[in-house]
């Protein structure tokens, strides 16, 4: 369904609206119908929304940069979001992937061609039109070299990538335009996490002419198809948004103006929140402050708590002993208390049992995990040839809670007799020495664990738990690596069919439920978001903790204090 | 005096390199990889390797820290890995905001700790005196963070005279520039007091008092010019201990000064911004201590140059 009418849409808006949660619901089973097509419908604007107004949203750090090429941070990701869009994108609030500035797509039925047909009339902040020249300009962009982009990776799979990594060609072959409004991918193998590929920033469409005239500080005068515009970059002081008037999404964005202040502790940004100067504390609840909030009614009544692409481990290196021995990696897993570890953070996490975080697609509900057994664990130790324990080393970053949490694990496996030193150290060292083969027995993931990048199963794998992580410098700090697992892997993200996506989820449940059998890691929690706002915020809860903008989704959030 | 000049700005330059080459070791000796920094996780050893070659990573320490000095004799700072501009324009950019609070803290202090170091020098002996010490101790002590947090939520949370931090009017100035001038005015004070005994002591103070000069001609007019003079010409060596207090109080207060900037660089271990700020402050340093020790024989004629 493309652009209707304004008095038609109007119309239907309300009704639409009413009947939000069903109509998601709706668009999946049209997908289904159509099978490996799909169009997108436009999203229902809130009725209630109120056009117009400003808020002030605070930040410790200053913006690194609004490159969608470059910025890989989450404080700019939304932000980034905000000023530029890509072929794909998320329903607000949510993980259910719909078109963005593609206004159908195709996938062939081997799954390695997909074609974008694009939307008509989109216009770049400088007022020229988007058409199929920047999609393919953008993405020759961001895999070139030369850009330096931290995310040229997740384009691996279109054909003629590797060509362009290695500087032996301008872009991948595999990207064609068709016409000014068609785009194809050629791909080398069926792979299911295309779409979602499409939809992170990396993949974001970006003027030819723009990024050529500003060349290495594009990042400082970022020009998109997005919902808002830089209006302002102070260094160190703010970064301001305004309203694109000629935004392709309308009735979007409903606020004309979002100041971004640089600078502030978060101690000092609740001190304001409190006193109404501001709307958005963009570093979180300070945790010194977290408990004091959350005993107020008046204050914990403008927090909202949502779920976070996110889960902290303990990885075990599976190549040195006594980690090489299955059963020791189990006894760890039920040594841990976890509901003592989630308390010690002020509940600020949900205990996992699983590599998946719950709100990811394939966590499993019904999975088990191993129970908090000493007993039990003392025993498997025994069986291990370990009736004493054994001494061993435990990695963890250095800032809070980090040590904290470390220690409480600690704890735990002093309880069945494992003797583990804490080596508490800059996340740099901790990184370099899961990345070392011989480097740490036992790392505490906290502060460095994996968020994923999009909402997909595959994204808690491949990195980290498969083989090609299990190298020098990599993130599969278990180095782990199970061949047979890494084939299931292939086979689960080679079925592309949108139709098939609830048997895909299966199948990855069942790679991660094998990979606890094994237990390189011992999964402790999954974070949780918390954010505060003040009293004249409006919009769906779900919005303010929005899966993939992070902490707000700013394109569809509005004050309730204007008109 | 050429000479003597001279050999200082020679000085000078030798401890700036030093500095320079101990900063660039120190940092290369860190284990964070700049270059995995900006390639990500998702990067293949291809596309990290590319990085580095582009970037120079790839070269021995000595060829690194070369293409470094020279570059730095053009102005040019590097480029920041995280924020990927220029570092020379970050620091251009916060400069004026550090140097603002730098006036404000010097004005603080000098207000606050010569007022405590004449009145303890004058009521010497007496409780003033020692309740005035106990107080300047206290203001040297304190830490800034901690002083920082207190003003602010005194002056600005509950009173409500002072905005919460941030910048642009003189009333965002006031706390920061307090909070700085709180542990300068303790080390004025003292030397302040001691300056003020000294002159109190001296024969023209005796003959001052002797053909009946009123107490206050006395102490404003004949004493406090002279005891004052060695305490300012303090002031170029103040600069080491404020540049190490901007780092937190900026912090503190959201003041976008060199010193924020040194925080966020440090804890995102953005290389270049570090190296920068560090060059810039121990620049800052050298040439106050250069300019305090070629005021003081002009203000103090017992201080000879040599």
């Amino acid at each position: 369904m493309k652009t209707k009418k304004e008095t038609d849409n109007n119309q239907r808006r309300e009704h639409e609206m009413k009947k939000f949660l069903t109509s998601t619901v709706a668009v999946s089973a049209l997908a289904l119908m159509l099978g490996m097509t799909s169009a997108r419908t436009e999203d229902a604007v809130d009725p209630n929304a109120k056009q117009g107004g400003a808020i002030t949203i605070t930040y410790k750090d200053d913006v690194a940069t609004l490159d969608p090429a470059i910025g890989y941070d989450w404080q700019n990701w939304s932000m980034i979001k905000s000023l530029f869009d890509g072929l794909m994108d998320y329903e607000p609030g949510t993980t259910n992937l719909r078109p963005d500035l593609a206004e159908s797509y195709e996938i062939a039925p081997d799954g390695k061609t997909f074609t974008f047909k694009l939307r008509h009339g989109v216009k770049f902040h400088n007022g020229r039109e988007m058409t199929a020249d920047d999609v393919k300009y953008s993405l020759d962009r961001v895999t070139n070299p030369k850009t330096q982009s931290p995310g040229s990776g997740f384009f691996g799979s279109i054909k003629g990538y590797d060509d362009v990594a290695a500087g032996k060609a301008e872009g991948p072959a595999g990207v064609t335009v068709v016409d000014p409004y068609t785009i194809k991918f050629e791909l080398t193998r069926p792979d299911a996490t295309f779409l979602h590929v499409m939809a992170i920033n990396f993949s974001h469409v970006v003027p030819k002419e723009e990024v050529e005239k500003y060349g290495a500080d594009f990042g400082k005068h970022p020009v998109g198809t997005g919902a808002f515009k830089l209006a302002e970059w102070t260094l160190g002081q703010r970064v301001v948004f305004e309203r694109n008037p000629d935004y392709w999404h309308k009735g979007l964005p409903h606020l004309d103006k979002i100041s971004f202040e640089i600078g502030q502790e978060p101690i000092v940004a609740l001190l304001r929140l409190q006193k109404g100067e501001i709307d958005i504390p963009g570093d979180g609840i300070p945790p010194a402050k977290f408990q004091e909030v959350m005993a107020d009614p008046e204050q914990k009544a403008r927090v909202v708590e949502g779920g976070q692409l996110h889960t902290g481990y303990i990885t075990m290196n599976t190549t040195m002993a006594p980690f090489d021995n299955v059963k020791v990696r189990q006894a760890v897993n039920m040594a841990i208390n976890k509901d003592r570890i989630v308390q010690l953070i002020n509940n600020r996490a949900v205990p996992a049992n699983q590599p998946l975080p719950p709100s990811m697609p394939g966590y499993d509900k019904e999975f088990k995990g191993y129970p908090y057994d000493v007993a039990k664990a003392k025993a498997l130790l025994a069986e291990a040839g370990h009736p004493d324990g054994f001494d061993t080393q435990l990695f963890a970053m250095n800032t809070d809670p980090n040590p904290r949490i470390a220690q409480a694990i600690q704890q735990d496996l002093a309880a069945v007799g494992i003797k583990a030193s804490i080596q508490s150290l800059a996340q740099a060292n901790v990184i370099a020495a899961g990345g070392d083969k011989a480097g740490a027995p036992m790392i505490w993931s906290g502060g460095m664990a994996w968020i994923a990048d999009f909402p997909d199963p595959s994204n808690f794998y491949g990195p980290i738990l498969g083989c090609a992580g299990a190298v020098p410098g990599g993130w599969n700090w278990s180095w782990y690596c199970n061949k047979d697992l890494d084939a299931k892997a292939a086979e689960a993200d080679s079925i592309v069919d949108p139709a098939k996506s609830g048997g895909r989820a299966k199948m990855w449940s069942a790679i991660y439920g094998k990979v606890m059998e094994d237990a390189p890691w011992a999964p402790v929690f999954n974070e949780q978001r918390f954010t505060m706002k003040s009293a004249r915020m409006g919009g769906a809860d779900n919005l303010y903790v929005d899966p993939v903008h992070i902490p707000i989704n700013y394109d569809n959030v509005y004050v309730t204090d204007v008109q | 005096m050429i000479a003597y000049l001279g050999r200082r700005v020679i000085q000078s330059v030798l401890i700036l390199l030093g500095v320079s080459l101990i900063t660039f070791a120190l940092l290369y000796l860190l284990p964070a990889d700049p270059v995995r920094q900006i390639a990500g996780r998702s990067a293949t050893p291809e596309t990290v390797e590319s990085i580095r070659r582009q970037l120079g990573l790839d070269q021995p320490f000595v060829i690194q820290y070369w293409h470094y000095l020279v570059s730095l004799l053009s102005g040019d700072l590097g480029r920041s890995y995280i924020q990927r501009s220029e570092v020379t324009e970050l620091i251009v950019s916060r400069l004026p905001a550090s140097l603002l609070l730098m006036v404000g803290a010097i004005l603080c202090e000098l207000a606050i700790g010569l007022t405590m170091g004449l009145l303890a020098a004058v009521r010497r002996g007496t409780a003033t005196d020692q309740a005035l010490m106990v107080a300047s101790f206290v203001g040297v002590s304190a830490p800034q963070f901690v002083v920082g947090l207190l003003l602010l939520y005194v002056f600005a949370v509950r009173l409500g005279w002072f905005p919460i931090g941030g910048y642009g009017s003189w009333r965002h100035l006031v706390l920061p520039s307090l909070t700085m001038g709180i542990l300068g005015a303790g080390w004025y004070a003292r030397m302040m007091r001691s300056s003020m005994i000294d002159v109190l002591r001296q024969d023209y103070m005796r003959t001052a008092r002797a053909k009946g000069l009123a107490r206050g001609a006395i102490i404003f007019r004949h004493a406090l010019p002279n005891a004052i003079l060695p305490v300012i010409a303090m002031i170029g060596i103040d600069i080491g201990i404020f540049m190490g207090g901007i780092v937190v109080v900026e912090s503190v207060f959201g003041w976008p000064g060199i010193g924020q900037l040194a925080w966020q660089a440090i804890q995102r271990v953005d290389i270049p911004i570090i190296m920068g700020v560090t060059l810039v402050s121990a620049f800052a340093i050298v040439l106050g201590n250069l300019l305090a020790d070629t005021v003081a024989p002009f203000i103090d004629p017992r201080i000879k140059l040599r």
